[in-house]
């Protein structure tokens, strides 16, 4: 087996704990905030069910780029660059705390090593713009108006009862709201790096073209993203769960139930929506939709941007690596020595002032606490 | 360069997923309701205060088409 056949399995498995710790916050980060579950609990719960998930579904991705780009351009050199582009990318929003999609952050990898390997032909424009770009606009949108909705009806509703006896109940209902989210997670995103590296032990010649992914590789791609959802990418959690708005039982439960409805459906009728983008659409609607909640608009605008700039940068890094690493064994190397470069100064930086399970909760005092207007 | 958006799943996605989501939450807003009148406050009264009788199968009924719509969305997550 070639040497670049390995590095990409590794590098793969690599983007998949990232996939894994940055998106724990789509399903946790409420639960996290209104107290549902314990933080170290509810990275535990999301981890086992991410891995889960990775044994449960065998709808293996039947092409790496889902028709971005000419499958048959694609070498294990683009893929390498690509998944280095994307975890890039996921490290540093994951250093400024911000939610962003990661697939989409490996579609773009993918395009800018595409386009430098086999030219700007190669790569779908028109596709990329209406499976990233077009989705990536609605998908907030369509959650936020479903949670707003939600969470107002669910407040006007239980608005007269004993208020101590709603809040237990909504936090209840969170636990398995949110288990629902991480468990169509790890259904999902595991599959990827398993059609990841099944598509490239197939380009090797290491299996026959239209395999299942071997044992191996279920075990290993489960493993990967579950151990990177229970490291918990806690600035994210921070960002969606405390960041936003004051969450109360009520909104988390609203939010979560949208987030799966909105996945669910969404995937079962063609039309897949970016998790991450979903998630964070339902929380910016559960909290417009409780009457007195301060939710802080400019925070969308920051991630609005993120979203943006994920795959133009994804790719731009993507790019470099493929460029570097396509001139042979040594260019591999120095893509592979700069990239954990990289993502050891990042991993420094993050301890300046580290996030973890502890103070995961407290906002600093940069953002301004919102005046916590509680109907409680 | 060809866009081609279907305007008509994108749709479909909206009314379903507000459709089942809003649905869950209500049943689950007005479950949790019926509960809470049977727990309001038995200190306001001196005699042991129960809630109505409606309350107990009210909830039920709620928190069971809740459990069906989620081992619905576990059916179509694990198929």
């Amino acid at each position: 087996m070639d040497v670049i056949v390995l590095v990409v399995i590794i590098t793969a498995l690599a983007f998949d704990f990232t996939n894994g710790f940055h998106d724990t916050a789509n399903a946790m980060a409420t639960s996290i905030a209104t107290g549902a579950l314990k933080p170290k609990v509810a990275v535990a719960l999301s981890g086992v069910l991410n891995l889960i998930g990775a044994f449960l579904s065998v709808a293996v991705a039947e092409t790496i780029s889902s028709g971005l780009l000419e499958d048959t351009k694609i070498t294990p050199v683009v893929i390498f660059g690509g998944l280095i582009g994307a975890i890039v990318w996921n490290l540093v929003t994951w250093l400024l705390g911000l939610p962003s999609s990661s697939s989409h952050a490996l579609f773009g990898g993918l395009i800018g090593a595409t386009w430098v390997a086999a030219g700007a032909d190669a790569v779908h424009f028109g596709t990329v713009v209406s499976k990233i770009l077009v989705p990536a606009v609605l998908a907030p949108i369509v959650a936020g108006v479903v949670a707003l909705a939600g969470t107002y009806l669910a407040y006007r509703i239980t608005s007269r009862a004993h208020r101590a006896t709603v809040g237990a109940g909504f936090k209840t209902g969170q636990v398995v709201s949110a288990s629902l989210v991480s468990l169509a997670h790890g259904t999902n995103d595991a599959q990827k790096t398993m059609g990841v590296i099944t598509l490239t032990l197939v380009t090797a010649g290491a299996l026959a073209p239209g395999s299942a992914p071997p044992f191996w590789v279920i075990v290993a791609a489960g493993l990967a993203i579950a151990g990177g959802t229970y490291t918990g990418g806690w600035r994210i959690i921070r960002t969606l769960g405390k960041r936003i708005t004051e969450i109360e039982t009520p909104q988390g439960f609203a939010a979560e139930t949208s987030s799966t409805a909105v996945i669910l459906v969404s995937s079962q009728l063609g039309f897949p929506l970016s998790t991450t983008q979903v998630c964070s659409g339902a929380i910016f609607g559960a909290g417009a939709g409780r009457q007195l909640a301060q939710v802080r608009w400019s925070l969308a605008g920051q991630m609005g941007i993120a979203w943006v700039l994920t795959l133009p940068a994804a790719a731009i890094v993507g790019a470099l690596a493929g460029w570097v690493a396509e001139t042979g064994t040594v260019g591999t190397v120095v893509v592979a020595v700069v990239g954990l470069a990289i993502a050891g100064a990042i991993y420094a930086l993050s301890r300046g002032e580290p996030v973890d399970a502890h103070n995961v909760n407290e906002v600093p005092v940069a953002a301004p606490q919102a005046a916590a207007v509680s109907n409680a | 360069m060809s866009v081609t958006i279907d305007w008509g799943a994108l749709g479909m996605v909206f009314f379903v997923s507000f459709g089942s989501a809003v649905g869950v939450i209500v049943l689950f807003a007005v479950g949790v309701s019926a509960l809470a009148e049977r727990n309001c406050a038995p200190s306001q009264a001196s005699q042991k205060v129960t809630g109505p009788r409606w309350a107990r199968p009210v909830a039920t009924l709620c928190f069971l088409g809740c459990a069906l719509v989620v081992v619905y969305g576990l059916y179509l997550i694990i198929k």
